[in-house]
Parts: C-alpha cells; structure tokens; sequence
C-alpha cells in the first residue's frame, strides 16, 4: 500500500472518530476539543490532496481562529452541566435530520458510483500551491475576491451592531 | 511532497520534546506531595471559587474581529507569494479589499468596539 493511501486512511479515520466524538459529548468544551481534532485531520487530508494553501488555512484559521472564537463563546454563556436540558425525542429529531441530509447522501452515494469509472482530469503539478492559488485569485477571480472583502466588511459590522448592543 | 516531510519533522518534534521533558521530570524530580502543592496553581495565589466564570463579552467581539483580519491575513499571503508574477492590477486589488476592510475596522474603532472600560 502506497504510504499516501496509509496516511489518507489514518487522517480519516481521526476525522470521523472525533466528528462522532464531537456529536456526542454532553460537555461542550469535550465537543469544542473534538472539533480541532477533526479540523487538523481535514488539514491533512488537504495536504495530502498538495492543497498547500488550503492546509495552511485549514489550521491557521479553523482550528486557530474560528476554534477560538467557538471556544470563546462558549466561556462566554458559561453552560453548566445542570443547565443541559435532557434530550428528548432523539429519534424523531434524528429522523428529521436524516430527511433534509438525504441529498447529500445521495450525491455521497452517487460519487461511489461516479468515481469508479470516471476518470479525473488531470492538474497541473503546480495545481494548488501557495503561488497558483495567488495567481488565480488576482487574474481570473479578481472579482470574486473583492466580493470577499464586502462580506467580511457585513461581518465586522454585524458584530459591532450586534455586540454592541449587549455593552 | 517533501515540503511535507518537513512538517512532519516538525509534528514528531513537537511530541518527543515535551514526553522527554514530562518523562525525565517524572524520574529526575522529588516529591513530596502536600496539600497545598497538588491545589490547582492559579499564579501564586490561592484559587478561590469554580473556573467556571462567565467571561467578558468583549472577549466574544475581540475574537470575532480577530477572525475577520485573520482571513484578510490568509489572503495577504498568496498575493504576497505571487506577487512578482502579477504586476500593479493586484497591487491596486489588493488596495481595494484592504481599503474596504478598513472602513469595517474604522466603523468598529469609532463605536467603541475596541474600547476596554
């Protein structure tokens, strides 16, 4: 087996145990800790796809930033063990769940099918570094990036108009 | 692929130098355990109350603002690589979506998002 294959099979693997640890811990910050876990396995798991960028953000920002700011919110509303509601009607509520993911099931299940006798086109050797990625963001998808900027400009503002409130 | 090699490197010493310097404190150190050793360390004082504090919400919007320069940041760092191949257009793009993000931090600053009383 090709050491890719044995690395692709460890990182998913994690990614999994620690997605369904994550969903089932009562204790949010038990849930929070899994969630860097399965974060960092995704991470290698672009890495091994030579998403170099997508690597890098992958850890700097998932599991950095946004686990901070999951982390700080939850300090924030201080949920105590006895404040956890018990969980009622699991099975119905899982049920419900199951019905709207089943598109995605479907596209999971079809991309079985799809990937056995399909063939990937093939990507440049340079597909995915820090440098092609820099490339097509500033020629082909200038547009698009400045889009970025105006949606995260709505999030800083949502913030301080939300936040604010609260002070 | 070996730039990966490095980072691998990288992980396996980040594990093996804390174990060493768990497991030779472990054998070096001697112990005598007292009460107030084994108390949970809370910079030299003594802890008091449950570690299960409601925090400041201004720690939340500190975190939130955070996150929002921290993708700016991510992508500073293709152009900043690319940089030589791309020529003034991205330099001017790059303005733009700096400038935009500006008048975000410049709103934050002037409702006293930012501020700490």
């Amino acid at each position: 087996m090709a050491a890719n294959t044995i690395f692709f099979m460890i990182f998913s693997l994690v990614a999994i145990i620690s997605g369904f640890v994550m969903i089932t811990r009562r204790h949010p910050l038990s849930a929070a800790l899994s969630l860097v876990v399965t974060f960092i396995s995704l991470a290698g798991l672009y890495g091994l796809l030579a998403a170099k960028l997508l690597f890098i953000i992958q850890i700097l920002v998932y599991a950095g930033a946004i686990m901070t700011l999951v982390i700080f919110s939850i300090m924030l509303l201080n949920v105590q063990e006895e404040d956890l509601p018990a969980e009622e009607r699991i099975i119905e509520r899982v049920s419900i769940t199951t019905l709207i993911l089943l598109p995605m099931i479907y596209i999971i299940g079809r991309s079985f099918t799809v990937i056995k006798d399909g063939q990937f086109p093939e990507v440049s050797q340079d597909f995915g570094t820090i440098h092609s990625v820099g490339m097509f963001l500033f020629t082909t998808y200038s547009f698009p990036f400045e889009v970025i900027s105006i949606l995260l400009l709505i999030s800083l503002l949502g913030v301080v108009v939300l936040a604010k409130r609260r002070i | 692929m070996e730039s990966f090699g490095r980072i691998g490197f990288m992980l396996f010493l980040a594990f093996i130098v804390p174990t060493i310097a768990l497991v030779l404190s472990r054998f070096l150190q001697p112990r005598f355990v007292t009460a107030s050793k084994i108390q949970t360390y809370e910079c030299g004082i003594k802890p008091y109350g449950s570690a299960w504090v409601q925090f400041n919400i201004r720690y939340y919007i500190y975190a939130l603002i955070f996150v929002v320069f921290d993708i700016e940041t991510v992508f500073l760092y293709p152009w900043a690589v690319a940089f030589k191949g791309l020529g003034l257009f991205a330099v001017i793009e790059m303005f733009l979506f700096l400038t935009i993000l500006l008048v975000g931090f410049a709103y934050a600053w002037k409702k006293g998002a930012l501020d700490w009383h």
